[in-house]
């Protein structure tokens, strides 16, 4: 009853408990955002600031010497994300697949040991793989000589031929773990009844996993997609440590992270021009904004959810 | 007979695709952390051979706690990410604990508002961002980064924290305010002290990828007082490219302090994950 009594005078504390976190969320989240969306639509004349309406768009879409860098940009940065979808996450679930063997042992050493990589930074990561992909150093071809496949190797990262794939696979390699942990958590959630009644009916192994499981883990492989897709839209650190703001070779591995810093902060000839900067910022909220929309809306409404 | 004889085949089967997978996971870091103790010439000529009392060498220490100023860059680091992770708490609780316990106009709205922050990233505000703080003064100090952290956290801990704390026996509050406790005592005295796991989970969460950002700290406080380790590691190889061992050892030591933080919240971490607590 007091909660009723409470009702008619006015409930500060409400207040007093949501003000210091929307506060901070929107004055340096939520304002910034929708502040870089206008700043797109600026530009910079003798140290004043004009208003030109559309006019930087045009230039990113319209003028060569940015759109061809801006479609680069976006084109590495799909093939990014398909290989993170291609070998990350089927790797994820069936290392999960595996591990979620009921009867299988030393399963939290595998785990703990596979999420190592996610926890190294992403300096570490690439300059690791740098030394050891590294033709001076020597590990990698000689590792495939040890294999004998030596012919195979080549300065992957010095290619731009094989640079970005090697990268994605470099982030796939680090990144694993967390699609291992999610689908590992939904595998363990799946009832042993239905996997019980599957077993009489002579269902088990590979086509329980593909029959049975698979299907109840849908929503789960849902959500790591759609948390790959904003990572990967989102990615520069992995670029940037391995290789410069310039994303070499030829800007073989540029993806919208590294080009809207170099555009943001210039490089070399080019000076930094924080309009143009906001204008790719807004380019990729709005690709952001579809790939959450279409999973909300596309995905996500139509997937059914059995609770257990 | 088949069954037991397929099941251990099943069973090997799956113990070698994990040993492999586990094997490719800890050798980079395992060749960097044993050539960072080695002498430039046994680095080269056989880079996979632990070091022996022959090849045995400090020298890229040496160098790289010379040069470089690691221990300030880990203070900076354990301050940003602390601190962060404070207010990413302590707010972020104040804010679940609003939303699950009240019913007031605007709750769920609130609760909307708050949660955009978990799918959109706040890297595409940086333009705006790195103007506020030359605005506020605040470019080039730890501040920049603990608030913008702090921001970036919130959504996510008030999202999962709201979720527990619907949980909390509604008779314990209850008996509280009967016994005339302030909403605020609830909250701090009955509340907060069920909330540990959540909270440590969230803390968990937050703590990876605050301590391993680059583009922030590169942005808003790329002076040599303020640099992040991660930042500060990326600057010193850059410079040291051509001495190995100083980067090798570099890479060692911005490495142990990950696995450290990890070793000590693994289980934490799992458990969170592996209990829904992100869905």
């Amino acid at each position: 009853m007091p909660k009723f009594k409470k009702q008619s005078k006015t409930r500060w504390h409400i207040g007093v408990f949501l003000a210091p976190a929307i506060f901070i969320y929107t004055a340096v989240m939520i304002y910034p955002l929708f502040n870089t969306l206008r700043l797109a639509l600026f530009t910079k004349v003798d140290q004043t600031r004009l208003y030109v309406g559309l006019e930087n768009f045009q230039t990113l879409f319209g003028d060569p010497i940015w759109s061809d860098q801006f479609w680069n940009a976006l084109g590495n940065n799909l093939w990014f994300f398909m290989i993170h979808m291609l070998v990350q996450n089927p790797i994820g679930i069936a290392l999960a697949a595996i591990l979620s063997h009921p009867t299988l042992r030393f399963s939290s050493f595998y785990r703990t040991a596979i999420f190592i990589p996610t926890m190294l930074s992403f300096v570490i990561v690439g300059f690791a793989w740098k030394l050891i992909l590294s033709p001076i150093w020597g590990i990698a071809p000689g590792l495939l000589d040890f294999v004998g496949l030596k012919s195979l190797y080549a300065p992957w990262l010095g290619k731009e031929a094989y640079a970005l794939t090697t990268l994605s696979l470099i982030s796939v390699w680090q990144f694993v773990g967390i699609p291992m942990m999610l689908i590992y958590a939904a595998l363990l959630s799946i009832p042993d009844e239905i996997l019980e009644a599957a077993e009489v009916d002579g269902i088990t192994g590979f086509s329980a996993f593909w029959k049975i499981k698979l299907p109840l883990i849908l929503p789960s492989i849902g959500i790591i997609s759609i948390l790959t897709f904003v990572a990967n839209f989102n990615a520069f650190d992995l670029i940037y440590a391995a290789q410069g703001a310039l994303a070499g070779p030829n800007f073989s591995t540029d993806i919208l992270g590294t080009f809207m810093y170099r555009t943001f902060f210039g490089f070399q000839l080019q000076l930094g021009d924080p309009h143009m900067g906001s204008a790719i910022a807004s380019a990729m909220f709005a690709i952001i904004l579809i790939g959450v929309c279409f999973y909300l809306f596309g995905v996500q409404s139509r997937m059914r959810r059995y609770q257990f | 007979m088949t069954t037991i004889y397929k099941n251990r085949l099943n069973t090997l089967a799956a113990h070698s695709g994990l040993i492999l997978y586990t094997c490719i996971v800890l050798f980079p870091v395992f060749v960097v952390v044993i050539n960072s103790f080695k002498t430039r010439k046994a680095i080269f000529r056989d880079p996979l051979a632990l070091p022996n009392s022959e090849s045995f060498s400090l020298i890229g220490y040496e160098t790289v706690l010379k040069q470089g100023d690691f221990f300030l860059y880990f203070q900076n680091s354990m301050i940003v990410t602390v601190v962060s992770l404070f207010f990413i708490l302590i707010f972020g609780a104040m804010a679940a604990f609003a939303l699950a316990e009240y019913r007031f106009k605007g709750n769920f709205l609130t609760g909307l508002y708050l949660a955009l922050g978990i799918m959109i990233p706040i890297r595409l505000g940086t333009v705006a961002i790195l103007e506020l703080m030359v605005q506020t003064g605040l470019v080039n100090t730890l501040w920049a980064l603990i608030l913008v952290y702090t921001a970036q956290g919130l959504p996510l801990a008030v999202f999962i924290l709201s979720e527990f704390m619907k949980q909390v026996s509604q008779d314990l509050k209850d008996a509280g305010r009967v016994d005339g406790l302030s909403e605020y005592r609830i909250f701090y005295r009955l509340v907060l002290p069920l909330m540990r796991p959540a909270m440590a989970t969230v803390a968990v969460f937050n703590m990876i990828p605050i301590w391993n950002d680059l583009w922030f700290p590169l942005i808003l406080a790329p002076a040599e007082e303020v640099k992040t380790l991660t930042l500060g590691s990326q600057v010193f190889i850059g410079q040291f490219v051509t001495d190995w061992n100083a980067v090798l050892s570099a890479l060692s030591l911005a490495i142990l302090p990950a696995l450290g933080l990890y070793v000590i919240f693994s289980r934490q971490l799992i458990r969170g994950i592996t209990s829904g607590a992100v869905k």
